[in-house]
């Protein structure tokens, strides 16, 4: 390959939908130039080419959901120099974290025919729940800017500029009108971590969370306010609460407090 | 992996194919086949990627969130997951949105088709055909071609971002129309860099009709939606070149899902016939050539692929004809789009059955719900194309090998993940949700 060697970037993948990881190759102009920067070692989305390891730096995509899965990020962990987990399922368990609040055996009875074969863990769990993690990168999807931007950092021997405000910061500089106050719709803006750009509120649309919860976020304060004002009910705090990051435990804390008692027939339909 | 033991030198009539990890598709899968003096004894697309349980996650939400917790099954085609969502949901609540957003809806499904298509054309199968192992190699001796790949991509892309709001799992999607739609003047300004991107469509006809196809041609049932007077996406009866003709609420009736041990994505078939078949671009080309542009017809014409194509290599060519109809349509929908009065229909919130069919990238895209009197889903099933199409990729798989045993084992490794490529197999689509176990206890 190159005679210079440049820094070797892997990618892996966990459960997730493919979509972290295209955001790479959705950064078309750029991509070839990364690839000038970066050796591109592994990446089987993209190419037939799978080099052993240590690599400089893994990008790691998906959550933790079977025994398989927990080894191999070890492996992972281990072989890589930087690991940045991307995206809601590697920082905060994905859609698929709606599990570890609900009955798995149900679940499973619900979808397959033969649920015997089941081997999934009981828990869809972020990559940091099981080894450490240099930086996350938070969306579903994340935002390509932002993966290309640490990479950049990386490159460059800098420590990549990673937001940490809400959105609400981010809406604010883009010059929307609030789409809570103003708009009177329910906005998750206030307890969401920036990077997306305050998108849906560009498209009048209110904030639903998919960066996930904020550090230090006053969620309370804001669920009671859309109860109050906004006329939520508690299973539907409970449901704006359980999305694309449904693994984190800050809102698995907080969201339990607006969950009914389980019926005594548990048998799903 | 099989604990079965291979004679030793046992020549070129019993060979092992054994993809631990298949690459350039999306999602992770793998494939073994063993053939046995010239027998083939075993054949297994192995789809190991976790389960995720979305329709049983489904159950309890709002019908309003089905599109974006759908979107979320799949990265490359989330569109598709979205309008096959909200049209499931309208067609269950009689609401009917406008003319003007349903060419907007139009518009967007090209856009992604676009985006997918030139991923797979690009990026993931034409190394295959060129021998390299990813598009990145290739682009140091075919610089030109893959730069204007990854242009024409971006264009889709940046279609996808303006009407959806992002390429992934876009955000101004509903039930009934959209959150807010765009400025006919902010779509215009795209119209220079899509005919572009059209003529550059037709230099990725004619530069992958030249490429050198593996013989394989089967008799296929295909399947694919029809609609009255469009190249199909978000509508059309389900229809097969068998004289299946139904409309997609009796999808069910005529279309099972079966489990096998190997895979934790289902297999769909036939229900009468218990057979394979087969969905995605050759399937929708050759049942609605007739209601192609003229523009393609004639392009299509030039390469010589103004027929019925039967050769799943060729799916190329095919998806590169595509990519000049959705261009051209795009085209056409930007040129008299008309942004409509208001940006979503409204509609009483009610229960039923909420039944869609839609065309993905990689073909027929079927959602069914049932939702309560309250609005909450019941229950939910979803039947993607890659599920759709894994018995008949491993009947692909199977003739393949038997016909070429005496290609050296690089080679005819190589061609068993070119063919499974030919379908542009979306793993993270397919598996509806659980990781098997063999029945002998390895791990599938």
């Amino acid at each position: 390959m190159a005679s210079a060697r440049l820094p070797t970037l892997a990618v892996f993948k966990f459960a997730s939908c493919d979509g972290c990881q295209l955001s790479l190759l959705d950064c078309e102009e750029e991509l070839l130039s990364i690839a000038q920067r970066l050796d591109i070692v592994n990446f089987p989305e993209a190419s037939r080419r799978w080099e052993p390891g240590p690599y400089d730096i893994a990008l790691v995509e998906g959550s933790i959901t079977t025994i398989e899965d927990r080894q191999r990020i070890s492996v992972v962990r281990k072989q890589s120099r930087v690991l940045v987990a991307i995206g809601a399922c590697a920082t905060a368990g994905g859609i698929q974290a709606l599990r570890n609040s609900a009955n798995v055996d149900a679940y499973a009875r619900s979808v397959y025919p033969h649920p015997e074969y089941l081997s999934s863990l009981a828990s869809s769990s972020p990559i940091s729940a099981h080894v450490a993690v240099d930086y996350e990168l938070h969306g579903c999807p994340i935002d390509k800017h932002q993966l290309l931007a640490v990479l950049l950092a990386f490159v460059e021997g800098r420590r990549p500029p990673i937001a940490q405000e809400s959105v609400c910061m981010e809406c604010k500089a883009r010059g929307h009108s609030c789409v809570l106050v103003q708009g009177g719709e329910p906005c998750l803006g206030p307890i969401t971590q920036a990077g997306c750009g305050a998108l849906c509120p560009a498209y009048r649309r209110p904030c639903y969370g998919c960066f996930g919860v904020k550090e230090h976020a006053r969620v309370e304060a804001l669920m009671n306010h859309l109860q109050a004002h906004h006329g939520m009910g508690d299973d539907e705090v409970l449901r704006s609460l359980s999305t694309f990051n449904a693994g984190s435990e800050l809102l698995i804390r907080i969201a339990e407090r607006y969950r009914r008692p389980p019926p005594q027939d548990s048998e799903d339909s | 992996m099989s604990n079965r033991e291979l004679p030793l030198n046992a020549g070129l009539r019993t060979r092992r194919v054994n993809v631990e990890y298949l690459s350039r598709v999306e999602g992770e899968g793998a494939l073994f086949i063993d053939v046995v003096d010239g027998e083939l004894v075993d054949l297994q697309l192995r789809i190991f990627e976790p389960p995720r349980f979305f329709e049983a996650l489904l159950a309890g939400r709002s019908f309003t969130e089905a599109a974006d917790i759908t979107s979320r099954i799949c990265g490359i085609c989330p569109v598709a997951y979205m309008m096959s969502a909200v049209q499931a949901m309208e067609s269950m609540l009689g609401c009917h949105p406008s003319e003007n957003i349903r060419r907007l809806r139009r518009l967007l499904y090209c856009a992604e088709w676009l985006e997918s298509h030139l991923l797979h054309i690009y990026l993931l199968h034409a190394p295959d055909f060129l021998g390299f192992d990813d598009a990145l190699t290739m682009a140091k001796t075919h610089a030109e071609a893959v730069k204007r790949g990854l242009r024409m991509k971006k264009a889709g892309n940046d279609l996808v971002r303006l009407i959806g709001g992002r390429e992934i799992h876009p955000i101004n999607i509903r039930v009934g129309g959209f959150y807010t739609t765009p400025r006919a003047q902010a779509l215009r300004e795209h119209l220079d860099e899509l005919k572009w991107a059209r003529d550059a469509a037709a230099e990725t006809v004619r530069w992958t009709a030249a490429f050198e196809f593996p013989d394989l041609q089967r008799d296929y049932e295909f399947v694919a939606l029809r609609h009255e007077q469009e190249y199909p996406l978000n509508e059309g009866r389900i229809c097969s070149n068998r004289g299946l003709d139904i409309p997609s609420s009796e999808f069910l009736e005529h279309f099972g899902e079966h489990q096998v041990a190997h895979s934790s994505a289902l297999h769909a078939v036939r229900k009468a016939t218990e057979t394979a078949y087969y969905v995605g671009p050759l399937a929708r080309y050759n049942l609605n050539r007739d209601h192609l542009s003229k523009a393609t017809r004639e392009l299509a014409a030039t390469v010589g692929f103004d027929r019925s194509v039967n050769n799943p290599f060729q799916s190329i060519v095919v998806r590169a004809l595509e990519v000049h109809e959705a261009f051209t349509e795009a085209l056409r929908l930007i040129e008299e789009y008309e942004e409509p009065e208001h940006p979503a229909a409204t509609y009483t919130v009610g229960g039923g059955i909420a039944i869609a069919g839609t065309e993905a990238p990689r073909g027929v895209l079927f959602h069914r719900y049932e939702v309560d009197e309250d609005g909450l889903i019941r229950h939910a099933d979803i039947i993607p194309p890659t599920s759709q199409n894994q018995r008949t990729i491993e009947e692909d798989l199977a003739e393949l090998v038997g016909n070429n045993l005496s290609l050296p084992q690089r080679e005819l490794t190589w061609r068993c993940e070119q063919a499974v490529r030919n379908y542009d197999p979306c793993i993270s689509c397919a598996t509806h949700f659980l990781t098997l176990e063999r029945r002998d206890g390895t791990t599938g």
